[in-house]
């Protein structure tokens, strides 16, 4: 039952689906960064900040935290579910994680827009 | 006495041999799980890399010292593995390489090319 409630979505096919389509994201978001900062060697800060300053960076960088959010809980929770029996414990930390991403999200937001 | 499967117990473990697929597989855990616990690193680094002209150099600095190279070293690592081994991942799930001969290989092509990136980044990094 736990285990059902803490999934992402409670149905591994959905899971599956969310686990794939964010990781094609995050492989996308990853090549462009690495493809700027190889672009623009040696990289400077005027480079940098106007990159993350561009609206549709931001909203990238949003859908890649999302994407990012999404693909580790359904992989954390594969892991922890396979590896701590204990129910109380697992539980815990997977509530642990959820807090940990709510609070990297408006990190996240208070960076892109200050 | 019952002699049925029954579950691997953890000190059992080093009585087996893991196969190619399955360090392949662990590694991919043991990465993802890395990835994860530095992504307060990740966003602190890129909060104070966009904060000013100064705070960019001081990061820049900061990441160019051993300590954080390492750090720096073992996050990228942990990217490049859990990448190549994910694609691996997505070509299973359009059916290829499921036997156990081709699954053998294209673990091995990602082992290989895990071990080629992670020194290519040791060496970019740290030297």
């Amino acid at each position: 039952m736990l285990t059902q409630i803490t999934s992402l979505t409670k149905n591994g096919l959905r899971d599956w689906l969310i686990q794939r389509v964010s990781a094609i994201i995050l492989v996308l978001y990853l090549a462009f960064i690495l493809g700027f900062i190889i672009g623009h060697h040696p990289i400077g800060f005027q480079e940098w900040y106007a990159l993350f300053h561009h609206t549709g960076m931001k909203a990238f960088t949003i859908l890649a935290l999302l994407s990012l959010m999404l693909h580790s809980w359904v992989g954390v929770w594969t892991v922890l579910t396979d590896y701590v029996p204990n129910k109380a414990l697992q539980g815990i930390l997977i509530i642990l994680m959820i807090l940990a991403f709510v609070t990297y999200f408006v990190w996240a937001i208070a960076i892109l827009w200050s | 006495m019952l002699k049925g499967p029954r579950n691997t117990r953890i000190i059992d473990l080093p009585k087996y041999r893991l196969p190619i697929t399955g360090i392949v597989s662990i590694l991919h855990r043991i990465s993802g799980v890395l990835l994860f616990l530095f992504i307060p690193f990740v966003l602190w680094l890129l909060h104070h890399s966009l904060i000013s002209q100064q705070e960019f150099l001081l990061v820049k600095d900061f990441m160019g010292s051993f300590t954080i190279s390492i750090f720096i070293w073992i996050v990228l690592s942990a990217l490049w593995y859990h990448t190549i081994a994910g694609i691996k991942h997505l070509l299973m799930d359009m059916d290829y390489f499921e036997g156990k001969r081709s699954g053998a290989i294209a673990s091995t092509i990602v082992m290989l090319l895990g071990i080629a990136g992670v020194i290519a980044i040791g060496v970019w990094i740290l030297c």
